[in-house]
């Protein structure tokens, strides 16, 4: 008989290959029961074929997977008794209610007819679903299927539960109550498997595995791995001068590993016995550089940066629009879908040089008031000027002016690099020498010199990503849009990815930006909340927390501060 | 239907259940079931004959007798023609060149003193043979125009027939020749092949694309049970379809129908098994709805079409092409259906063809539990 604290998931030496990568290259893991484990790494690091093989979906090229005892290949029925598994893409059926997909679930894993009433009393109550039992799953947000796909894996209670990135595209509110289901699981002795890109719930795991390149780089408590940079965390704050010119020359000096935009201050995270910088090496005499704890995000980078290159900023060509000082300006914006409000007078006006973030849960009118400005979407009240015309009236000219990235890239994945630079610029008009020089300056920029011949598909996420920026500047635009650009993308690459929008912002491009991800709105100078189609917040984030400051709550995060916001909303005018 | 060791009834019933129910909110594989033999039945029953009807002639009379006289009416109240009588060769030939009439009947100078005379058949035929069938259909048409002709001439004036020996043909099975009545059972046939493997073929790879595959995978489930979830919804289905099809054809189309019910029933299920089983395959190899939908139509629909005797004769095909045709599973439902049609319950050719369609039914069955494995690699 084993012991209560015996691991369930056991790997020992496993090499997964797909054609000649090694995905897991040599991996030894062991999971206790009884608590959350967390797999976090960069895009590409292994994580979802970990997850596959814990589940018996791979078989293992060498080494062994057990699971419960139970060797996942030997003995595939035996492990999988006790393992529920809910993949990237839930696994619900669309065409079935809520509880047609629990009674499939109930059916498929043998549970007793008697025992169903209770179990799905408790599933429902469990995921707040009992009011939407007779809606087809397919017709759930986002945050209500992943709560319906951990319920279908909870019918019977497995030991073992794996969970990959159950929290991509949802937004702050449901992933806050996926979270406290899958706390309460740890007390029964389930071992939980929660594969993440967002360290901040990987920091209230009882362990975390670092991957990178498929092997483990950590495992251990996220407070062991978040000591390994004690003493090396300080802020620089108090700044006169452009917070993206401190972080660019914070980023170039040997001591420092990291420097991150954290509202009007500057974290950074240094080398290993570095002493920390004085002010006037950073370009701003007035500042103080002050130490701070650190976070797991902070050890995380710093544990895996240095293999990676730093990247400098973009220069571009940007063409300077005639008068206007304000880059965009909306003045109650509506737009109806039958009686349907789906952004209602909403109004802000966005200075130029800014970066804007636009916020809200799903369905709050973000990608509405978003595709309106780019000129996509025709408004059914209101005035919308970018860069100086009124998108009413003359729209054409104004999409001339602006650049669009859109969350899924729209790259052509069989062309390579250069040849969707050439696609992109032959669209926007240029010609073949402007072309070449805009491709040259773009591509210099942007660090994309060494990818340019190889194929999109063959890109690893973070270079995608940059060449769609390219893309989509290539013409110089006054404004650039980002639509959820890093939905789903781990710290490094999103790091990595908001250097080169900070360049461009210093370059004087004005940048609209959408995002889920609220670490992310604090790269932003001011927000916009918007929730039920109004902007119910706007201004800078430092401002929305203090707003939101309480007794209970002394230091919110942009987090908290949103979660707020919207709960007050919502109790002065009920939808 | 697969009985795989262990099937588990209550998670076979609750996957068959399921696909009950998807199958009832999504349209799809009902339109797939029963609008698309509909659309095809249609298609096909009427736009497609190889009966040559109001074929348009024409008659070029160079010496009006009433001889020749005579010989035109008849050719013009036979139901095939629709015919132009013209003076000269010269105004025909161009008719012909440009498409408008199909063939030339020329009646020429000496038509009358040859007859009379006993002489050599003094009829010219010009065909325009691009449309090589329709031409031999003229011909023969034309041909017994003739006859016909020279034996009510030879009746009216009581004398006895010059042509000596007559021969006299009786039509078995399709006493009419009505092209449309085995056109319509090879048709049944093709729109069973794709329906089949269409229905199967997109639910399967829908499963993928969704992600439910993946977590049902993580289950207790196991591939017979997926399998025979799949295949029950979908086989009733298709026999519903089959069921349309036929009653189509004895109604609407008037197919006659000789064979027994049961032995349809029979036929029909078997060949329907390996069709669906073959859409099984499809999707586990492709894994996508697109892909998957083109796959199913060039693999099932262009042989079941090309290489079953449907429309093009097996026996006059290559001889390498001819042993390809043998494991075209359409090539004997169509000979079944044929059969079952115009023959009735005829076990001789039943049989092997049953036979053959077990047997590759079996193999696509096969394949597909073989390529349902319960792992991602």
């Amino acid at each position: 008989m084993a012991a209560a604290s015996d691991p369930l998931v056991v790997l020992r030496g496993v090499v997964k290959r797909f054609g000649r990568t090694a995905v897991v290259d040599g991996l030894d893991l062991a999971v206790a029961p009884g608590g959350v484990t967390a797999v976090v790494g960069p895009d590409g690091a292994g994580k979802t074929t970990l997850l596959r093989l814990m589940a018996g979906l791979l078989a293992p090229d060498a080494g062994t997977v057990t699971v419960c005892g139970h060797d996942t290949i030997a003995e595939p029925e035996a492990a999988r008794a006790d393992l529920g598994y809910m993949p990237q893409r839930f696994g619900l059926y669309q065409d079935l209610s809520v509880a047609e997909n629990l009674a499939l679930h109930a059916d498929l894993q043998g549970l007793p007819p008697a025992d169903r009433p209770v179990v799905f009393e408790r599933l429902l109550a469990f995921t707040g679903l009992a009011p939407f039992t007779g809606r087809l799953a397919g017709k759930l947000s986002g945050g209500m299927k992943q709560k319906l796909g951990l319920a279908c894996v909870l019918i019977r209670k497995p030991r073992v539960l794996l969970l990959d990135e159950p929290t991509v595209g949802v937004d702050p509110v449901s992933r806050r109550d996926l979270w406290a289901m899958v706390q309460a699981l740890r007390d029964d002795g389930t071992a939980v498997v929660w594969s993440t890109s967002y360290l901040d719930e990987a920091e209230r795991c009882e362990t975390v595995v670092v991957l990178d390149g498929g092997r483990v780089r950590f495992a251990g408590p996220p407070a062991d791995l978040t000591a390994q940079v004690a003493g090396r965390t300080h802020v620089v704050e108090g700044l006169s001068g452009d917070r993206r010119r401190i972080q660019r020359r914070a980023n170039a000096l040997p001591a420092v590993v990291d420097a991150l935009i954290q509202g009007p201050a500057v974290r950074l995270v240094l080398a290993e016995g570095a002493a920390p910088p004085a002010a006037e090496a950073l370009g701003d005499s007035a500042a103080q550089v002050v130490p701070v704890p650190p976070r797991l995000e902070d050890a995380f980078v710093a544990l895996l940066a240095p293999a990676r290159p730093a990247v400098p900023g973009v220069r571009l060509d940007v063409r300077v629009g005639k008068g206007a000082a304000d880059a965009i300006a909306v003045h109650d914006l509506t737009r109806r879908f039958g009686d349907f409000v789906a952004a209602d007078r909403v109004t802000f006006s966005v200075p130029r040089g800014e970066v804007f973030g636009l916020l809200g849960p799903n369905g709050a009118g973000k990608s509405t008031t978003f595709r309106m400005l780019c000129g996509l979407l025709p408004a059914s009240g209101g005035t919308a000027r970018v860069a100086g015309f009124d998108l009413g009236r003359a729209a054409p000219a104004a999409r001339a002016r602006i650049g669009y990235v859109a969350q899924k890239f729209s790259l052509y994945e069989a062309l390579t690099g250069r040849q969707n630079l050439a696609f992109f610029g032959g669209v926007y008009g240029l010609g073949r020498r402007a072309l070449a020089e805009a491709v040259a300056r773009v591509a210099g920029g942007l660090h994309l010199d060494a990818a340019l011949d190889a194929t999109v598909a063959d890109m690893p996420l973070g270079i995608k990503q940059r060449l769609a920026v390219a893309c989509a500047v290539l013409h110089g635009p006054e404004i650039l849009f980002l639509d959820e650009p890093t939905s789903g993308v781990d710290p490094l690459t999103r790091r990595e990815f908001w250097r080169h929008i900070n360049g461009l912002a210093e370059d004087g491009v004005t940048v609209m930006v959408t995002t889920h991800f609220l670490d992310e709105a604090e790269y932003c100078d001011r927000v916009a909340l918007m929730d039920a189609g109004r902007v119910i917040a706007l201004g800078p984030p430092e401002d929305l927390k203090a707003a939101h400051r309480t007794a209970e709550v002394p230091e919110p995060t942009l987090e908290d501060a949103f979660i707020a916001a919207i709960a007050a909303e919502r109790r002065e005018t009920p939808p | 239907m697969t009985r795989s060791a262990g099937l588990d009834p209550r998670r076979t019933a609750a996957l068959v259940r399921k696909e009950a129910l998807q199958v009832m909110r999504d349209p799809s594989s009902l339109a797939i079931a029963f609008v698309l033999p509909l659309v095809l039945l249609f298609l096909f029953g009427y736009g497609v004959s190889l009966d040559a009807d109001d074929v348009r002639l024409a008659v070029v009379v160079e010496n009006p007798t009433p001889d020749t006289a005579g010989f035109t009416a008849t050719l013009a109240n036979s139901p095939y023609f629709q015919v132009t009588e013209l003076r000269s060769r010269q105004e025909a030939v161009p008719l012909l060149d440009r498409g408008a009439v199909r063939g030339i009947v020329v009646l020429g100078q000496r038509f009358s003193a040859d007859y009379r005379a006993g002489a050599e058949a003094p009829v010219q035929v010009i065909l325009d043979g691009a449309d090589a069938n329709t031409a031999r259909l003229v011909q023969g048409y034309v041909q017994g125009v003739w006859s016909t002709w020279l034996t009510q001439e030879a009746l009216r004036q009581g004398r006895s027939l010059a042509v000596p020996v007559v021969a006299e043909g009786h039509v078995r099975y399709n006493p009419q020749l009505r092209s449309r009545n085995f056109l319509i059972p090879g048709l049944i046939a093709i729109i069973m092949a794709l329906i089949g493997t269409l229905l199967t073929a997109l639910v399967v790879a829908r499963e993928w694309e969704r992600g439910t595959m993946e977590s049902l995978m993580a289950t207790r489930v196991g591939v017979g049970e997926i399998l025979v979830g799949k295949l029950l919804p979908y086989f009733v289905l298709g026999m519903g379809g089959m069921a349309l099809s036929v009653g189509l054809a004895v109604t609407l189309f008037q197919v006659p129908f000789r064979g027994s019910v049961a032995a349809l029933v029979l036929v029909s299920a078997v060949f329907l098994l390996g069709a669906l089983a073959m859409g099984l395959v499809i999707s586990a190899l492709t894994r996508n709805q697109f892909a998957a939908g083109q796959v199913a139509i060039v693999a099932a629909f262009l042989p079941a079409f090309m290489l079953s005797g449907f429309v093009f004769e097996i026996s006059a095909m290559p001889l390498p092409i001819q042993a390809l045709t043998t494991v075209v599973s359409a090539r004997y439902f169509v000979s079944s259906l044929q059969t079952l049609f115009l023959a009735g319950t005829v076990w001789r050719v039943l049989l092997p063809d049953l036979l053959a369609m077990t047997a590759i039914a079996a193999v696509f069955l096969a394949i597909a539990v073989r390529s349902t494995r319960k792992r991602l690699d």
